[in-house]
């Protein structure tokens, strides 16, 4: 890790260590306190001139220079994070320990060193945030550095407040070595405790390389600003001198390499102030943690809104493909989904929404993209979502439309049986109301997966177009009655009886066949109901779900 | 697409907001009738109706059938059939795939869906096959009442160079033109030569402004001869052209005739159509502003001699263009019932469809002409899923995911064939539905349309109600200073929108803020959550920059309940009213006064004052650079493809047609360079924004 670490530090971090403080204007006012500093009797201004050097954090040239880039400095971006005037800052008077090459000399030393932390609210509820300062040592983690931010997480763990990481670092402060990584470390193992007890959300507003991503990458949502963040483990310079490959930053590990292809980012927002505003949005569909319940807000949706819309909705033809999103939007408060990953793996479409209020996740086959079918990256997308919301109490509604998992030697060599397992397990092991309703074809295994009754789903309905099967009409004639004639009469024979929700609402499958328009009524209704659910799984030092 | 949510940067659309109160909708069509006619139920005329159409007019059939107590049968495609029409039927019948040439154009599975319905007559409602002979002499070989005139004079009429030597013979004022069919693009040079030019070159079989093109010299005669013929040759199976003078700034003002099998007819006034774009009509009205009661009786006497000449039955309309000094010229007759026809029915009483139906069995009109009155005025204002900023409407396609029609206003009709869920497909018109509204004076019916169009919601696809509503409030409109050209010379530079006055734009951005804290407010308020800050979050006092057209504006919000008083500039406004946050219109009072619309969407993006100032540092995001990339404008398929890779093309010089609705449009390049690749082949379906041909 150290080669990679000190690899990615080539840019920004090493340049700005180069030439340590030359660039640094003389504060503003220092030459009128420093005759009070000397006097020692006055503490309160020593505390005064540290504070408010704290506040310009790498100073006016290196903010200059921050918004140059077209990114808000990290004080800008927790001020806007969170709600006016609510942000309490801890470790203001931090600063690094280092000795080594003149990082001790009084002008390397910046109070707080390179990030901001504290805790505030947004919209009244309680969250801790750090926030990296590029402008000091360009973002670059030094062991004070990560102390900072392992103290609010441990706070954050003990009260039982989401975390939220404002990314912009450059990677490990060289000069410190060892002591670096060991913070990484320390950040890792608080990210992997606090998983699953309360929400941490990562948001990468800079570069964010090396060993550093793992922090990310451990959190339950990494969040990208588009053209000004990037995340990867080692640069384009070490990636064309060990793979000879060319290949530019944004290419390697912009927002939208991650949003759409590697799946490592969960979705990308236009500049700062779009991914803080939208961010502060997203917070309030969270619990603060997995011992609180989900929030809920007021309402002006009525619960029993009829849908008529959803009655036509899915196409005559089976083949026919129509769009998920609109039974989504339709179905949820006001129309308002927030998608998460809506450009990966879009065959699945997940994301938080409200119904009468209460958050929920919702999990749906996208008939438009593939068919909806399930493969390797819809499963995956789909089990972490699920975990997600099974972790904090976030009840779940899937829609299925559903024809099977793609087949394909592509599917089977990366190994569709061991990653849609995943999804299948996340399924199953939810203890959160799951509440499922079957639009259209739910074949074979990818039913049972979907939130099946056999999977202790809740409430499952069936629309009257539903067709619970194990394939489709065709493929299922032509193994029944293989060679023989009158294929077309077989054919219509089988979709008479399979092609239709009878098959599982006599066996109980299903619970209801319900009226598309009245979905979002019945739902509300069953959320209402299924508030008090109880359930747990047998005790476990942990699960071992297939990675 | 017009789904909007409420985001942190409040993008918010506000739609037209009107009335205090926000009573429920209903979202099947219904039809706040003013027919004065009575439905005798001891008049015999059919037991069985089969309608040879979709949409709207299936529906406004159906309903006056259900009313004469006639069952009735629908056909549909097999993506239609869960159209308003087929459930509002008694009966339906599949007659194809979603192709009109293969359904609703389709005369074998028609007639024979027909027999097995055991059907008495066919209505066939406009377009598709109102006007084909071949069909009206199938039915008649089948014993089947076609509703309409009879295969004679459609033939006649069909046929506009046939036509117009019957109008003649008739007395009836006709365009000077060439009689005849114009064989290639070098014979319709010539002929134009010896008109003079402009001219008109039209499809013989055509109607609705298909088929049709204006050419102003030889280049752009042979050009309009090719695009005509082939969308003659598509949309009527028949690509014959004729030319004729070209009235220039013309008003198009049509007189509705009504006779009967007896030798008996009746002119029902004129309607106003004046108000088109590329041939079609958007707004219509009866009767026209323009017509004294001395041209009025000219035209319809000349209307009834030529219905009587062509020996004419069932409603039929004849349409004139009229020029400033009122000589009018017969255009064209159409043998069918018009699109525009409440409007008559409005100032009339009467029901045309009943009408038609009792002409069908044979009985003898029951008015005579003195009394056909002119109660009242209406205006029709066709609402279109399409987007009225390019080329004042192309064609969009969508899924109608909210739609509620203003049916709980006074003196408001809507005719409509699709109801909320319903699609908007490439295949058919792009027709949402006919917005009628009537009063006892023009200013009445107008005032009532400006409600109506404010109290419209259609989410989900692009819909033209901001050009409708920028219309109906013109002065040269409301003066009735109108003509065909009127669109092209109201906006030159095309439609922009409604142009914000001070006031109206304080009371947008003042709606805007105050939503906006709402909003805020709301998102603050958690049930039943205990770990909510101690400190009172009840904040009074806001200070925000909304941005609206790229402007920003410094707004000062407080709140006292559920007024909020918004400081803009030094001046106050009032926000209050019953409302919230998910109500599709929003009534809010402003000022005491009634807000009176926003008819246009505007994008307004409200922002703390933080957010704001920090808004600046952010960079501008550079859009793609369009002039070496053509998308399609439109979902529609590729005709022709023009060019290949390697080709060099002239700015303007056509890359590929695109067909859309039935209309050819030419896609042409917007610089000179070599062409890098295409990414379309002809016969191809492509949707809006799709990547037709890159250019280097």
């Amino acid at each position: 890790m150290a080669l990679c670490v000190r690899a990615l530090l080539g840019s920004a971090a090493a340049r700005s260590l180069a030439s340590p403080g030359r660039s640094l204007l003389p504060l503003r006012g220092r030459t009128l306190t420093l005759p009070g500093l000397r006097c020692a009797s006055t503490v309160q201004q020593r505390v005064e001139l540290k504070r408010r050097k704290a506040l310009e954090g790498g100073g006016e040239k290196r903010t200059e220079a921050q918004h140059a880039r077209g990114k808000l400095t990290a004080r800008e971006r927790v001020a806007l994070l969170l709600d006016p005037d609510s942000f309490t800052e801890l470790d203001m008077f931090v600063e690094h320990r280092c000795s080594d090459f003149g990082m001790e000399a009084d002008h390397n030393k910046y109070p707080g060193d390179s990030v901001v932390t504290g805790h505030g609210r947004i919209n009244g509820r309680l969250v801790y945030v750090f926030s990296q300062d590029f402008t000091v040592f360009g973002g670059s983690l030094s062991g004070a550095h990560a102390q900072k931010i392992c103290k609010i997480m441990d706070q954050a763990m003990t009260v039982g407040a989401p975390v939220i990481g404002l990314n912009d670092s450059g990677g490990a402060r060289i000069q410190e070595g060892v002591e670096s990584l060991a913070g990484y470390a320390d950040i890792f193992l608080r990210n992997v405790m606090a998983s699953g007890v309360v929400p941490q959300i990562s948001m990468i507003m800079g570069p964010c390389a090396g060993g550093a991503v793992y922090s990310p990458a451990l959190t339950d949502f990494t969040f990208m600003v588009k053209d000004t963040s990037y995340l990867f483990i080692t640069g384009p310079d070490v990636v064309k001198s060990v793979t000879n490959e060319d290949v530019t930053q944004e290419e390697l590990g912009g927002a939208k390499t991650h949003t759409s292809v590697s799946g490592v980012a969960h979705r990308a927002f236009e500049n700062d102030i779009d991914a803080l505003l939208s961010l502060r949005d997203f917070f309030n569909f969270l619990p603060l943690s997995n011992k609180d319940p989900p929030p809920v807000t007021e309402c002006h949706d009525p619960s029993d809104r009829l849908v008529p819309g959803l009655d036509t909705l899915v196409p005559f033809e089976t083949t026919k493909a129509y769009d998920m999103l609109d039974i989504v939007h339709s179905i949820v408060d006001e129309r308002d989904f927030f998608e998460i990953m809506p450009n990966y793996a879009k065959n699945i479409v997940v994301g938080f929404a409200r119904m009468n209020g209460r958050t929920v996740g919702i999990v749906g086959n996208q008939p438009k993209v593939a068919s909806g079918c399930l493969d390797i990256n819809s499963s995956v997308k789909g089990a972490r979502f699920v975990r997600f919301c099974d972790a904090f109490n976030i009840p779940i509604i899937t829609f299925v439309d559903v024809p099977g998992f793609l087949p394909g030697t592509a599917q089977e060599y990366g190994g569709i049986i061991r990653h849609g397992a995943k999804l299948l397990y996340a399924f199953a092991e939810a203890t959160v109301p799951k509440i499922t309703i079957i639009t259209r074809k739910a074949y074979g295994g990818a039913y049972d997966v979907m939130s099946s009754k056999h999977l202790r789903g809740d409430v499952n309905y069936a629309w009257p177009t539903a067709e619970v099967a194990v394939m489709g009409a065709k493929g299922a004639v032509q193994i029944i009655f293989r060679g023989k004639e009158n294929q077309a009469e077989a054919e219509a024979e089988y979709v008479e009886k399979f092609a239709n929700p009878f098959p599982a609402a006599v066996r109980g499958f299903v619970d209801d066949i319900i009226q598309p328009s009245t979905t979002r009524l019945r739902i509300c209704r069953d959320l209402d109901v299924l508030a008090s659910k109880k359930q747990t799984n047998p005790w476990k030092k942990h699960a071992n779900i297939p990675l | 697409m017009a789904a909007y949510r409420v985001t942190p940067t409040f993008q918010r659309v506000l739609r037209a907001v009107k009335h205090a109160s926000l009573r429920p909708r209903c979202y099947i069509i219904s039809c706040h009738s003013q027919y004065s006619t009575v439905y005798d139920p001891h008049e015999k005329t059919f037991d069985k109706i089969l309608i040879a159409n979709r949409g709207e007019i299936a529906c406004r059939v159906i309903k006056t059938c259900k009313k004469m107590g006639i069952k009735t049968v629908a056909v549909h495609s097999d993506v239609d059939s869960s159209a308003v029409h087929v459930k509002m039927a008694d009966e339906a019948f599949c007659v194809g795939p979603a192709p009109t040439s293969k359904s609703y154009l389709n005369m074998d599975a028609i007639m024979e869906a027909i027999r097995q319905t055991g059907a008495q007559a066919v209505h066939p409602g406009y377009g598709f096959l109102s006007e084909n002979k071949e069909f009206a002499r199938r039915l008649a070989a089948d014993g089947v009442s076609f509703i309409g005139p009879d295969t004679h004079a459609i033939q006649a009429m069909g046929d506009k160079i046939e036509s117009k030597l019957i109008a003649k013979a008739a007395k009836v004022n006709t365009i000077p033109g060439f009689d005849g069919v114009v064989k290639n693009a070098e014979e319709a040079v010539k002929i134009a030569g010896e008109i003079g030019y402009p001219v008109m070159i039209k499809a013989s079989a055509g109607g609705g402004g298909k088929g049709m093109r204006i050419a102003w010299n030889d280049e752009e005669t042979r050009e309009g001869f090719r695009f005509s013929s082939q969308e003659a040759a598509s949309s009527f199976g028949d690509d014959r052209l004729l030319i004729e003078k070209y009235i220039d700034n013309p008003r198009h003002i049509e007189i509705q005739v009504l006779a009967d099998k007896h030798g008996n007819a009746l002119w029902l006034n004129e309607r106003e159509c004046s108000i088109q774009r590329r041939n079609q009509k958007v707004v219509e009205e009866a009767p026209s502003t323009f017509l004294d009661p001395v041209t009025r009786r000219a035209m319809g006497e000349q209307a009834v001699s030529l219905a009587k000449a062509v020996k004419y039955s069932s409603a039929g309309t004849v349409e004139f263009l009229v020029d400033s000094k009122k000589n009018f010229y017969f255009l064209e007759m159409n043998t069918r019932l018009q699109v525009e026809h409440p409007i008559t029915e409005c100032i009339t009483g009467l029901d045309l469809v009943q009408q038609m139906i009792r002409v069908a069995k044979g009985y003898k009109l029951q008015h005579k002409q003195e009394d056909i009155p002119i109660n009242g005025w209406a205006i029709e204002s066709r609402v279109y899923a399409e987007d009225p900023y390019k080329s004042f409407g192309l064609p969009s396609i969508g899924r109608l995911s909210q739609y509620e029609e203003p049916l709980n206003l006074p003196g408001v009709r809507v005719d409509s064939g699709i109801q909320e869920g319903s699609d908007i497909s490439i295949y058919y018109d792009p027709m949402i539905s006919k917005l009628v509204t009537y009063g006892s004076t023009r200013a009445e019916a107008l005032k009532k349309m400006e409600d109506a169009l404010d109290n419209y919601v259609i989410r989900g696809v692009t819909h033209n109600i901001p050009l409708l509503r920028e219309i109906i409030v013109h002065p040269r409109f409301i003066s009735g200073d109108i003509s065909t050209n009127f669109l092209p010379e109201v906006y030159p530079e095309g439609f922009k929108g409604h142009p914000l006055a001070a006031g109206e734009q304080r009371e947008l951005l003042a709606a805007a803020a105050a939503l906006h804290v709402a909003a805020q407010l709301r998102s603050q308020r958690f049930l039943g959550q205990q770990r909510v800050s101690s400190v009172p979050q009840e904040r009074r006092n806001w200070e925000l920059c909304v941005e609206l057209d790229k402007r920003v504006h410094m707004l000062g919000v407080s709140r006292s309940g559920n007024s909020y008083t918004v400081e803009i500039d030094g001046e106050k406004v009032v926000v209050s009213g019953e409302w919230n946050l998910a109500s599709a219109l929003l009534p809010l009072t402003i000022n005491e006064i009634t807000l009176q619309y926003l008819g246009t969407s505007f994008k307004v993006r409200v922002l703390s004052k933080l957010a704001a100032s920090l808004n600046k540092l952010m960079p501008e995001k550079i859009p793609e650079d369009t002039s070496s990339i053509l998308r399609s404008p439109m979902p529609g398929t590729v005709v022709a493809v023009s060019v290949k890779p390697g080709d060099t093309v002239a700015e303007g010089q056509e890359i590929c047609v695109i067909e859309a609705m039935k209309m050819q449009n030419s896609m042409t390049a917007a610089k000179t360079a070599k062409v890098k690749s295409v990414h379309c082949t002809a016969g191809e379906t492509v949707g809006e924004g799709d990547l037709l041909v890159e250019l280097e």
